[in-house]
């Protein structure tokens, strides 16, 4: 039976973190370990990679082999959540589009990223051609975090001194596999640099860091790591601030409302407990919101009061504006000189092992800014849908007595295909620079509620002319990279009916933006230590206050300013600023 | 933590590291993941546990089609020098749970076996899998090959496509067809770039090209 009395805790905490992820994780991490009282809540269940993960587990172990149908991304990814929530439905304005990934678990999206950990450069925080709004912060005063961050946390890659791919504190990077070889000869002689990958897994020993352990090599850190090995917020902030003592997660509690006072300084939250939709409030000294940039959108402007008539903070009517995902646009195709390759175990790790950083020359092209390449391919494990692009190319090479092959087939000579072709594919995905746009935003839906009652959200976003010249650029320039590299593509070139295949807002996962922070509390949610201008003891500390990211995925950057952040607090705790 | 702290953790070190490192997988018993299916994996959230026993509870195909899967299943992978057929690898249980899980599967299934038995019934006045070998085979390269195949077969080159892909997936994410298929990873070890020899025959240099 359902009290529907509101459970009020007692306690007063010294902050309330919402969320679990890189933001609040870090938050809380940093606040925990300074020795203040944290509670954190999180939407979904505890997870902890060391007894949850699914990896080394084998194709057969998954009743649809890993198939996407549960999992976006297969049964055997770490995240509990997807594109799509039972009963937590969002919507899109007419003509506009939006996919909204959320993972419901302690750690959030963290639990199944890609682990490539980019700084944002100098020209990122400060454009340098006007396009759009510079941050109130610039690279250096984010560096010294950034810094922080690497030796705290892991990450590998190479020095290159590149202007605008700034280097950091690196461990050894994983050597390329046989397809990376190819790829990198290919785009070198494409004219695109490609240099080691960088990202957040432990393939040598961090010093000053106990228990997590090194790198093993089965490619698997979207399953989550049982030893810690890679960055999961989990395991490397929450559960060890939990150890301080001083952090309490709360789990399957969904946050229903900011509480603010009389003044409109925050109190606490509201939150409703998923299991048994029981009510509860939670005070605390400060509010700091790591939801996700469009969760952390939705619970501002759904916590109106007599202080706050639009939503909390959002004086300048920007929360949820300038909404930005990332760009994503992709090719394959597979390399005859891989096929009936020898057999090895090339699992390496779960991040890239190569990219490309951005290296156009914006004054020679038709779009602002640019992106970096991802690649893969190569002898994964096996799972749902891995061969289904063989019959399609097997007679596009010779066998290897010389025969032609017809397209498709059965029996010996294609399970003899099936053979031949494994391992041989290559495939790119390039992450752009889509630019943040007032015109792109969510806002409440004033029609819809979740199965909690909470009001959903209502996305506006469409690409613009920058976004699809980019993709088209990408898709020219993975041809290139592919016929260099002497790789077969058996697919056309995708044109303008499908914007070059620049995948839907929201598909890449990096969106960003909604509470943007500023100098100006007219044209800003936030200022620069990601504290709202309209109350003081409220914080946002996910990806919503970038003003624009660059082509490099957020994860690195929410981190460091997540830190920077909580710095701050103390900081102004000490001077009994808040 | 170092590497061997990390084996240590994954509960291998104790069992000797080595030994695992070169000889694990590939070591369960036939039958044991049938057994397994039923246990929930650490990780496996509940709901998800409950939804795929419903949906291995239910039956979707009739027995008569189910053989039908059996005959087209092998046909398209048989047994060879390598390794067993696709219903030695259990695909057929694998498509039904499939259909199932994904039910835009259902309707291109059961009537892409219908049409096939209607074009038995019409040629040798039987139902496909009543049909003798020859009489398979002589419908099957009809439909197994998209590109010479006529356009009245259309329909039959569709359902064909899936049959093969739903076959191949079946087989090939077997404990059988991962062995045949050679895939060696999936057990902690030690990534040092590309083999010495396969670099050599693939013309690059050293480990970074």
């Amino acid at each position: 039976m359902i009290s529907y009395q509101i459970k009020e805790n007692p306690e007063v905490y010294d902050a309330v973190v919402v969320g679990s992820g890189a933001g609040g994780g870090m938050a809380g991490y940093v606040l925990a370990n300074a020795g203040l009282k944290v509670l954190m809540l999180e939407a979904g269940p505890f997870f902890d990679p060391a007894k949850d993960t699914l990896q080394l587990r084998w194709p057969w172990e998954s009743p649809r082999r890993g198939a996407g149908t549960v999992r976006p991304f297969g049964d055997f990814d770490a995240a509990y959540g997807g594109w799509e929530l039972d009963g937590e439905p969002y919507t899109r304005a007419a003509g506009t589009e939006f996919e909204w990934f959320r993972a419901r678990m302690l750690g959030g999206r963290t639990n199944h990223w890609g682990r490539i950990s980019l700084r944002m450069g100098p020209d990122d925080f400060k454009p340098t051609d006007g396009i759009t709004d510079s941050w109130p912060i610039m690279y250096d005063e984010v560096k010294p975090y950034y810094d922080r961050v690497d030796r705290m946390i892991g990450i590998y890659g190479t020095v290159e001194g590149i202007h605008n791919e700034p280097d950091g504190i690196f461990l050894k990077p994983p050597k390329p596999r046989l397809n990376e070889l190819y790829i990198r000869r290919g785009a070198q002689k494409a004219g695109v640099p490609v240099i080691a990958g960088r990202g957040s897994v432990l393939t040598e020993a961090l010093p000053g860091v106990e228990g997590r352990g090194t790198c093993f090599y089965c490619g698997q850190c979207g399953r989550a790591c049982r030893v810690y090995g890679d960055f999961s917020s989990s395991s490397c902030l929450v559960i060890p601030a939990m150890k301080t003592g001083n952090l309490t997660v709360i789990d399957n509690a969904m946050v229903r409302e900011v509480l603010t006072n009389d003044e409109g300084l925050a109190t606490g939250v509201s939150y409703v407990s998923t299991t048994d939709l029981q009510e509860h409030t939670v005070r605390g000294k400060l509010v700091i919101l790591g939801a996700s940039a469009c969760e952390s959108a939705r619970l501002l402007l759904n916590s109106r009061s007599a202080a706050h008539p639009g939503g909390l903070g959002n004086s300048s009517g920007l929360v949820g504006r300038y909404l930005h995902d990332s760009t994503g646009a992709s090719a394959g195709g597979f390399l005859p000189q891989l096929l009936d390759r020898k057999r090895y175990n090339e699992d390496g790790v779960g991040s890239v092992h190569i990219y490309s950083p951005w290296w156009g020359d914006n004054s020679k092209l038709n779009f602002p800014r640019g992106y970096h390449i991802e690649y893969g391919g190569g002898m994964h494990m096996p799972s749902y849908g891995f061969m289904d692009w063989v019959p399609h190319v097997n007679h596009l090479v010779p066998t290897k007595d010389g025969a032609q092959r017809e397209q498709g087939g059965y029996g010996v000579s294609l399970k003899e295909d099936y053979r031949r072709f494994y391992g041989a594919s290559v495939g790119m995905a390039g992450r752009g620079t889509a630019l943040a746009r007032y015109d792109n935003y969510c806002e409440i839906d004033p029609s819809r509620v979740d199965k909690y009652g909470i009001p959903v959200l209502r996305f506006h976003y469409k690409w613009a002319d920058e976004e699809v010249e980019q993709a088209r650029h990408m898709q020219e320039t993975f041809r290139e990279i592919l016929h260099e590299m002497g790789a077969v593509v058996a697919s056309s070139m995708p044109g303008p009916e499908t914007k070059y295949g620049l995948e839907a807002p929201g598909k890449i996962i990096h969106e960003g933006g909604t509470t943007r922070m500023g100098d100006d509390p007219k044209k800003s949610v936030l200022n620069k230590w990601s504290q709202a201008h309209d109350c003081r003891n409220l914080f946002v500390v996910d990806a919503g206050p970038f003003v624009q990211q660059g082509d490099k995925n957020l994860t690195w950057t929410i981190l460091a300013l997540s830190m920077r952040t909580a710095d701050y607090i103390l900081e102004q705790r000490n001077k009994l600023n808040i | 933590m170092n590497r061997r702290d990390s084996l240590k953790a994954l509960g291998l070190a104790a069992a000797g590291g080595a030994l695992l490192l070169d000889g694990c997988g590939h070591q369960t018993k036939a039958g044991k993941e049938t057994a397994k299916l039923a246990d929930k994996l650490p990780g496996v959230q509940d709901w998800e546990h409950a939804r795929n026993g419903k949906l291995a509870g239910e039956k979707f195909f009739t027995d008569h089609e189910l053989t039908a899967i059996g005959v087209l299943a092998d046909i398209i992978i048989p047994a060879d020098g390598v390794s067993g057929s696709a219903t030695d690898a259990g695909v057929p249980a694998f498509i039904e749970f499939m259909v199932k899980d994904i039910p835009a599967y259902q309707t291109p299934m059961r009537g892409g076996l219908k049409w096939l038995d209607v074009q038995c019934q019409r040629r040798y006045g039987k139902a496909f899998a009543d049909c003798g070998e020859s009489q398979q085979l002589e419908l099957v390269n009809e439909i197994a090959y998209p590109a010479k195949a006529k356009p009245e077969m259309g329909q039959g080159v569709a359902f064909f496509n899936l049959m093969r892909n739903l076959t191949a997936s079946g087989f090939f994410t077997s404990e059988m067809g991962v062995k045949d298929i050679g895939y060696v990873g999936n057990r902690p070890g030690v990534w040092d770039g590309v083999p010495q020899d396969v670099l050599e025959a693939h013309g690059f240099k050293d480990a970074w090209g």
